[in-house]
């Protein structure tokens, strides 16, 4: 059994923050993304951060190692789009099991570094399943709405692949997260599910979704209630949400999750919402007061950061919650 | 029936949540939508009239449906093809979506590929143990795999549980495999234990219903958590034909099967009696059958059966109330429920109410377009409904398209819009609505697709010719991309406006870092319902230059306000401030010479003034939003303002001929010279110093280029050797009001009281616009061949500004005393300050005259310290005093 189970009832869990954040610091260029492996490939693959693990894993080592060094008792793999779907925007299908595997790896030998430091305190790595920029259940065509550009046969193919390559790349737990169309998540734990089978083994899974708007359901219509209804038929190590909320906008979705579980609960808000600019600017002194506030209501059992988080935010968030008891 | 725990109810899902509690009622599953059971809906599926079909499954929902029942097994039918196309258009629906699905195949392919399309927890109907243990297991774990609960038949290898004991064993069994070998949760396990008909002449059918309301009560007892469900029309079949018959005992089945534990079943609900109506000696003969309590029941039945035949409840279709409303709002309910049933219907009539079928697209449609819009905006709708929303306007304007063509005489588009994803970004669901609700509208989309670079967008937008680009994004470094294209196209002298669209745009960021990289329109497009008004107003010859002016000089105010609020944007202190001044060319400019010097009072006649007036801001006094003239003929508001107008008239008539309002003015112009760049004296005809005005300075960094304004600039430096002017005045149209508003309210006539203080004030601003045309063609005289309209008038376009204190260019109060002190105006003309420096009475307007023809209304924006403190030292207050009055312009 995995060694989360006793942490997270030992205390609250803190997840690391963003990593398109921390990447987007390095500025690097169209060549850096190619490093000298892609310097020929016919096809622009600036933005393709997951691609970062290959061609600049210093980079990637640095992000895991800045986060773990602020107090994260968790990382994210760079994987987010690590999938045939989410790789086909940059003719890169071939790379997937790579990719991945090279991502958990970094964030692996990292993790162990640390564990090795601080025995009574290991970290973990949480392989990040992205939501792919297709949905299963909306047509993008409003002239067609019965037709998908993406299926459930589909998606369960493209996320068996990334689930192996991250166990085989020696990842603690799978997180499935940022989650706007239900069904992709289905598939995820579908995909997750018949890996286990196939690999004999199990592996602690949190999943994530994602409230889009004032409307508090996730882009595919679903309330809370309903998104959470849909994604308990496994057992998981967390539910909760993460990304296009800031923390305050986040409570009271989280509260109406955590009314109706029993999973722990998990949040990875993103530093408020962005300016006009696209820009997060609360900072970390400003979330860790709303974050104290999810701890004061005795909300959360896995905290962390999305968009527009760093370090120094999640210094400032794990300092406090060493002072809390998690959720029960 | 221990189910107490709450981890341990039936939870559903559709969009919204369904969860079976021990209070919960009877769960009502829809079962219209089986193509074994309603001969329409197999025929809607077989011709594939899935509108028609989706009509069917929204009826069961709006007829309280809890769950709907889907069923394709027909031999005719490709099963599989017909539940996902079917269940993925009821997805699009979200009224329909809310509820979960139960997914009805004796096939399990069909199953599966349902359990495929559904994003909610639904639930399998079913799998039994018919076809032996082992496809059981494998079926029970990919249903939990896919996450659904699952309706178990009692049947087994032997066949289908026709007696009580039957029943329990095959249950029992199914039961235990189901716990403890699949490990399914036994709360999402329901049981359908048979119902079988009954009254059909056959001996073994006489215990039917009893057995299954004994089955019902031992699985709720004996198997923890479980449920129970059943179709219940099956009970009644020997009746068929004899509606009557049928749904007295339909009712009374559910009703003994309920209080024996049946917690939810298929029901037409369109053919159930209710229980307690149904008639006493009826309802006795049926429970003989039902509850086998006489060898003769059967007999008895059918024989009374004979006579209550032919007496069938009629089944009202409900009116749809909606139908009755006026036309528009016909059509804005139709756009924002998103029902096309009707929709060609409405839009023949809006056309033939309009003079043209184009205003139906821009009047009508649009009209309910920004209602969704605006709900969409506040979280009051979400996407799905707005994408459904989008499917009426299309089938509205598909009517609509030959009218308009016809009117045309060629057909052609309403324009090229070049539509793409910039480079980096891949999300296009935003931009592909868009693309159709513009195509709707006639517009010919060139769709470039996603992660598009700008030379390919430049490229294709110059070889079509295009009209418009629209760019969308999602993410942050978009943003970039937009503002990168935007100069790339302004360097290339390309003029095409832009639309920008998607999640992480917005007004500010358009307007202050894409729209000044292009000398042409760059307009932001908050949502798709906007989108055909926007490219309607780039592309119409007529509104073209105006709405570009527009965009530029709203766009031009934001990006100021923007700067002047931003956090970390950069200040200037006061010295660099004023080193910055705006420099006008005093060597090669001469003040004209006031043909008056000094100050004097005015009395016009009320009526002189009546032409004066602005009336778009009484009707927003009125919380009537529209410009005048063309707010009268409003389709929304229009009777509305047509009425209050009409009032205003009148009430106006009143005014004139009664004699209520007095009108009385003072003014004074006087030589003035600008000193130590932020102030401005005036003097008297001997030289000697009359007044200081104190002016505040802009204190933001500007670009590059633009000055740091303050009034003062606007006035000659003392130094120049010129004589400069500058004026002041006050006018008031309010005595007379208060009291004539006391007298409506004293007769509780509110309405009136508004009115006449709304009419004063538009008199009061009418009067003060009298008064400077007469300054400038007259008094003053710096402009006495100025021949301006009134609309020139209310847009501001004469030369010289009025600017008053209060306001943005002088924010600063205190003025006011200044002016009163210049002018003398409350023994002149009794108009009084308050402590707080409002004006008494409230219908007046004060400020000062400044005649340079550069100079223009502009808005200080904030201010620092330094400035404060530097300007109540030169007022001689305290600090702090300073502060309190200037605290709104003062950042932090």
């Amino acid at each position: 059994m995995s060694k989360i189970y006793q942490a997270i009832n030992e205390r609250i869990l803190v997840l690391d923050g963003a990593m398109g954040t921390m990447l987007q610091r390095y500025n690097f260029s169209e060549e850096d993304f190619r490093g000298s492996r892609f310097k020929d490939f016919p096809h622009s693959l600036k933005g393709n951060n997951d691609l970062l693990s290959i061609t600049q894993p210093n980079a990637i080592r640095d992000v895991h190692y800045q986060y773990f060094e602020a107090g994260a008792d968790i990382v994210e793999t760079n994987t987010f789009s690590g999938t045939t779907i989410g790789m086909a925007d940059y003719h890169l299908e071939d790379l997937v099991y790579e990719l991945n595997y090279e991502s958990a790896r970094i964030a692996r030998e990292v993790a162990d570094e640390f564990t090795a430091a601080e025995p009574h305190k290991p970290r973990f790595v949480a392989g990040s399943i992205g939501p792919t920029n297709r949905t299963a259940s909306m047509s993008p065509d409003v002239n067609d709405p019965g037709f998908r550009a993406v299926t459930f046969d589909d998606l369960l193919i493209a996320y068996k692949e990334q689930v192996k390559a991250l166990i085989d790349g020696g990842v603690d737990l799978l997180l499935v997260e940022t989650i706007f169309d239900t069904l992709n998540a289905k598939a995820a734990l579908f995909a997750i599910e018949e890996v286990k089978d196939e690999l004999g083994l199990d592996i602690p899974v949190m999943v994530s979704g994602t409230i889009t708007d004032a409307s508090g359901r996730t882009l595919s219509g679903q309330t809370v209630e309903a998104f959470l209804i849909s994604i308990s038929h496994m057992p998981l190590l967390s539910v909760g949400f993460n990304c296009a909320l800031g923390a305050d906008q986040l409570k009271p979705y989280l509260k109406r999750l955590a009314h109706n579980t029993s999973f722990s609960i998990s949040a990875h808000p993103n530093a408020g919402l962005p300016n006009a600019f696209g820009q997060y600017d609360q900072t970390a002194e400003e979330m860790q007061v709303l974050i104290k506030e999810y701890l004061d209501d005795n909300l959360i059992n896995i905290i962390g950061g999305c968009c527009g988080t760093t370090p120094e935010h999640i210094r400032l968030i794990a300092e406090t919650a060493k002072d809390y008891q998690p959720r029960n | 029936m221990a189910e107490t725990d709450p981890k341990r109810y039936l939870k559903l899902s559709g969009l919204e949540p369904l969860i079976i509690t021990p209070e919960s009622n009877f769960v009502n599953i829809g079962e219209r939508t089986n193509v074994t059971g309603s001969r329409k809906f197999l025929r809607l599926i077989k011709e594939e009239k899935y509108e028609e079909a989706l009509d069917v499954a929204r009826a069961q929902v709006d007829g309280g449906a809890q769950i709907i029942d889907i069923n394709m097994d027909e031999g005719m039918l490709d099963g599989v093809h017909a539940m996902t196309t079917f269940l993925n258009l009821i997805a699009s629906e979200p009224d329909i979506a809310r509820v979960p699905v139960m997914i009805d195949s004796s096939k399990w392919e069909i199953i599966e590929a349902g359990l495929k399309v559904t994003q909610g927890k639904s639930v399998v109907n079913s799998i039994s143990l018919k076809e032996g243990e082992e496809n059981f297991i494998h079926h029970a774990k990919k249903v939990k795999r896919y996450g659904a609960a699952v309706i178990v038949m009692a049947f087994d290898e032997d066949g289908q549980a026709d007696t009580y004991e039957r029943r329990i064993e095959i249950c029992k069994r199914s039961y235990d495999v189901l716990v403890d070998k699949v490990g399914f949760p036994p709360e999402d396990i329901i049981f359908d234990p048979n119902i079988f008909p009954v009254a059909t002449g056959m001996e073994e059918h006489r215990k039917n219903a009893l057995d299954f309301f004994r089955a019902t009560k031992w699985i709720r007892t004996n198997l923890p958590y479980a449920h129970v469900s059943g179709g219940v029309s099956n009970v009644s079949f020997s009746f068929r034909g004899n509606d009557r018959v049928r749904e007295a005992m339909h009712s009374s089945f559910l009703y003994h099967a309920i209080q024996n534990g049946m917690d939810m079943g298929i029901v037409n609900p369109e053919m159930l009696e209710i229980y307690d109506e149904i008639p006493k000696d009826l309802l006795e003969h049926v429970e003989d059958v039902l509850l086998d309590r006489r060898d003769d029941a059967t007999e008895r039945l059918l024989t009374f059966a004979e006579n209550v035949k032919g007496d069938v409840k009629a089944t009202e279709k409900q009116a749809q109330e909606w139908r009755s409303l006026p036309i528009q709002e016909r059509l804005t309910h139709a756009l924002v429920r998103g029902i096309d049933e009707f929709i060609e219907l409405d839009i023949e009539e809006a056309r033939l109410q309009a003079s043209k079928p184009i205003e139906v697209i821009e009047i009508n449609l649009m009209t309910g377009m920004n209602v969704v819009g605006d709900l969409f905006g506040s979280g009051k709708m979400f996407l799905p409904q707005v994408v459904k929303s989008a499917r009426v306007m299309k089938k509205a304007v598909a009517y609509l398209l030959p009218f308009i063509e016809e009117g045309k005489g060629k057909g052609s588009s309403a324009g090229k819009v070049l539509m793409a994803t910039v480079k980096g970004d891949v999300h296009d669901i935003g931009k592909n609505i868009v693309a159709v609700v513009l195509g709707c509208n006639n517009f010919e989309i060139i769709d470039l697709g996603v992660m598009v670079p700008p030379e390919r967008i430049i490229e294709v937008a110059v070889k079509e010719q295009v009209d418009i680009i629209g760019l969308s994004g999602l993410i942050t470094p978009s943003l970039d991309e937009m503002v990168y294209l935007a100069k790339e196209m302004d360097k290339l002298n390309i003029s095409i406006p832009i639309m920008i669209g998607g999640a992480t745009t917005s007004r500010a960021h358009t307007a202050v870092k894409i729209a000044p990289q292009y000398r042409e329109t760059v307009v932001h497009v908050n949502d798709a319902s906007r989108a055909v008004t926007v490219a309607g107003n780039l592309l119409n010859s007529n509104t073209k230059l105006e709405y570009s002016k527009t965009v530029r000089a709203e766009y031009d105010e934001l990006r100021e306000g923007y700067l002047n609020r931003s956090r970390d944007k950069n200040f200037l202190n006061i010295e660099d401030a004023r080193k910055n001044k705006l420099q006008l060319d005093w060597e090669e400019f001469t003040p004209f010479q006031p043909n008056f010097i000094g100050t004097q009072t005015i009395y016009p006649e009320p009526k002189e003034l009546i032409d004066f007036i602005d009336w778009t801001p009484f009707f927003q006094t009125w919380d009537l939003h529209g410009k005048f003239p063309a707010i009268l003929d409003d389709e929304v508001v229009g009777e509305q303002a047509k009425i209050l107008f009409a009032d205003a008239q009148k009430m106006l008539k009143d005014i004139i001929a009664e004699n209520w309002l007095e009108a009385k003015g003072i003014y004074g112009i006087y030589p003035a010279a600008q000193v130590n760049d932020d102030d401005i004296e005036l003097y008297n005809e001997d030289g000697s110093k009359k007044v200081t005005f104190l002016t505040l300075r802009q204190q933001s960094q500007k670009t590059k280029g633009a000055p740091n304004i303050a009034l003062s600039d606007f006035i000659a430096p003392k130094d120049r050797g010129k004589t400069d002017y500058m004026g002041a005045f006050c006018v008031t149209t309010g005595f007379g009001v208060d009291e004539k508003a006391a007298e409506f309210e004293k007769a509780h006539d509110d309405y009136n009281s508004i009115m006449v203080k709304a009419l004063a004030d538009r008199m009061a601003e009418a009067f003060a616009e009298f008064l400077h045309l007469k300054i400038r063609k007259e008094i003053w005289g710096y402009a006495s061949d100025e021949a301006l309209g009134n609309d020139a008038l209310i847009k501001e376009q004469y030369e010289g500004i009025r600017p008053a204190p209060g306001y943005p260019a002088c924010p600063d109060h205190l003025e006011k005393n200044t002016i009163w002190q210049l002018l003398d105006v409350d023994k002149q003309i009794g108009v009084t300050l308050t402590e707080s420096l409002a004006m008494w009475p409230a219908s007046s307007v004060s400020g000062y005259y400044f005649a340079n023809p550069q100079s223009k209304y502009f808005g200080l924006g904030k201010i620092k310290e330094d400035q404060v403190i530097d300007y109540a030292k030169r007022r001689s207050i305290p600090t702090d005093t300073a502060k309190k009055w200037l605290n709104p312009n003062i950042a932090d």
